[in-house]
């Protein structure tokens, strides 16, 4: 699904990602660990087409993430590392997530109920007012109700309360298994049941990837 | 296309929510609630008529005022939405560059061009019911100045919001771009003729660059040179090139300028990181 190939991606005369190969294949549901500055952010925002490789190149299902992003994004749900202060309002992110993507507003919304997130009473607030969690879990029903192919979240969970850490885990299982997934996570103990594969990243390397 | 027409729909709804568009409506909605006010309509001096007169004052303090504030509302666009990563989530979902681009700058447009252009409306229709006759010929050149001006400026703000990467430099940069503008229109200009240490030639095409020289030659290009004050380098202009030509070229150049600038932008764009 996901060939990163050879990928070099320089900042300021640094490889911060040296080199680096890896396949990603369906069903694979990988925990992407590695210490702080490893490069794990920088790897899924090339994968996303964020940056130019100053080397090496990335495809997803065979397209390229710059040349063809719509293709490469309409099979990818993306959290970031943290819930960004969106100015639009619920409705208008709604609006913007379904037509873009063509998911149903409906869903969504059916997802969040899923996380616990009652969404309608907060339809005209901007979505940065919403609480840390509540944005979380939001973003987190957006992804999964856009029911792409490979779903990447980076650090999905900083904001939740335990309770919540087992709805999204749960709603995780339910998966269908063709899905692949990537999480960059810190508490692998948390991910454990959830994944198959095990990829350590340092100083720009893929320096371990152990299938379970 | 779909998705260009979605972001300029979002863009102007949350732009229409904010702080700097209540801001930006005050300005210029009270700008011309106060000309009602101090009566500059009523009076009749150096054969103005008032109405004229009214919206030739308009024209003038919107020079200075409407680039600056197209710039720093507009450069934070999109190196604001890079810096708070809001960008990054937006991006991450199936929408080409083209589409997001422009159709922040069609929203962009509309929002800072629909209030100039309102209070300018508002002008004509206060004048026109205060006894005075409807000025097509001034409406429509007006409008049409402003359409050019919000478009050089627009252009010129989201290619520097493309190109730098942090807010405070584009806000910088804008700065920049403004006073240097405004520093070459006309009063500057003279006062370089006059050390005559330039060619005169130099100085001409100077003005013929700076949009905002150029919009202010082609506001007061509708106005008989014997009674304005308009200073010698917008004289020798309209002098040159004949009212109606330069009219011609104070709305098309900007435009051309702004597209120029916005096109550079979107290169940078597609060409760049986008984080
Ligand atoms: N846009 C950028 N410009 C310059 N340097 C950058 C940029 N993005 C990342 N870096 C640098 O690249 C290195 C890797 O960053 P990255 O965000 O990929 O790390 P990470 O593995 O995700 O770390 P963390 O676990 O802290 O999230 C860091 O040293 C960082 O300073
Ligand atoms: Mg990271």
């Amino acid at each position: 699904m996901i060939e990163v190939k050879d990928a070099v991606k320089r900042f300021l005369d640094t490889n911060v990602l040296d080199h680096v190969d890896l396949v990603i294949e369906r069903g694979d549901k990988i925990a992407l660990m590695g210490p702080n500055g490893a490069g794990k952010t920088t790897l899924v925002r090339s994968i996303l087409g964020f940056y130019h490789l100053d080397s090496g190149k990335i495809e997803v299902e065979g397209y390229d993430p710059i040349k063809n992003r719509v293709k490469v994004l309409e099979k990818i749900s993306f959290i970031p590392q943290t819930p960004p202060p969106i100015k639009l309002s619920l409705t208008e992110l709604l609006e913007y997530v379904s037509k873009s993507t063509g998911t149903k507003e409906e869903d969504i919304k059916e997802e969040a109920k899923r996380m616990d997130l009652d969404i309608s009473k907060n339809l005209a607030k901007p979505f940065f007012k919403l609480s840390g969690g509540m944005k979380q879990k939001l973003l987190i029903a957006i992804a999964l109700a856009k029911r792409s192919d490979i779903l990447i979240f980076d650090e999905p969970t900083a904001n939740l309360d335990p309770k919540a850490r087992e709805k999204f885990y749960h709603l995780l299982s339910e998966l269908p298994q063709e899905v692949s997934t990537l999480f960059i996570t810190h508490r692998i103990e948390e991910v454990e049941g959830l994944i198959n594969r095990k990829i350590y990243m340092d100083l720009g390397k893929v320096v371990e990837d152990e299938r379970l | 296309m779909k998705n260009l027409l979605l972001m300029a729909k979002l863009d102007i709804k949350e732009s229409a929510r904010s702080r700097w568009f209540f801001v930006y409506l005050l300005v210029f909605g009270g700008l011309m609630a106060l000309f009602f006010i101090t009566g500059i309509t009523d009076s009749v001096v150096m054969g103005f008529t008032g109405l004229s007169r009214l919206l030739l004052v308009y024209m003038q303090v919107t020079i200075v005022i409407l680039p600056i504030f197209i710039l720093i509302t507009t450069v934070k666009s999109i190196s604001g939405d890079r810096e708070s990563a809001i960008l990054e989530y937006m991006l991450s979902f199936p929408v080409s560059l083209k589409d997001y681009y422009w159709g922040k700058m069609l929203g962009r447009f509309v929002i800072v061009f629909t209030p100039v252009f309102l209070a300018l409306l508002m002008g004509v229709v206060y004048g026109v019911i205060k006894g005075g006759e409807l000025p097509w010929k001034m409406l429509l050149v007006y409008s049409a100045l402003l359409l050019s001006l919000c478009a050089v400026f627009l252009g010129i703000a989201f290619f520097i919001s493309t190109l730098v990467k942090s807010h405070d430099v584009a806000l910088g940069a804008s700065f920049v771009v403004w006073i240097t503008l405004l520093a070459f229109i006309d009063i500057a200009l003279i006062g370089l003729m006059l050390q005559n240490r330039w060619d005169d030639n130099f100085i001409i095409t100077l003005a013929l660059l700076n949009p905002m020289e150029v919009f202010r030659v082609g506001a007061i290009s509708l106005f008989d040179p014997e009674l304005t004050v308009m200073g010698p380098v917008a004289y020798f202009l309209l002098d040159t090139f004949g009212h109606t030509l330069f009219l011609v070229y104070a709305v098309l150049y900007p435009i051309f300028l702004g597209a120029v600038f916005a096109f550079l932008g979107y290169y940078a764009f597609r060409k760049k990181d986008l984080l």
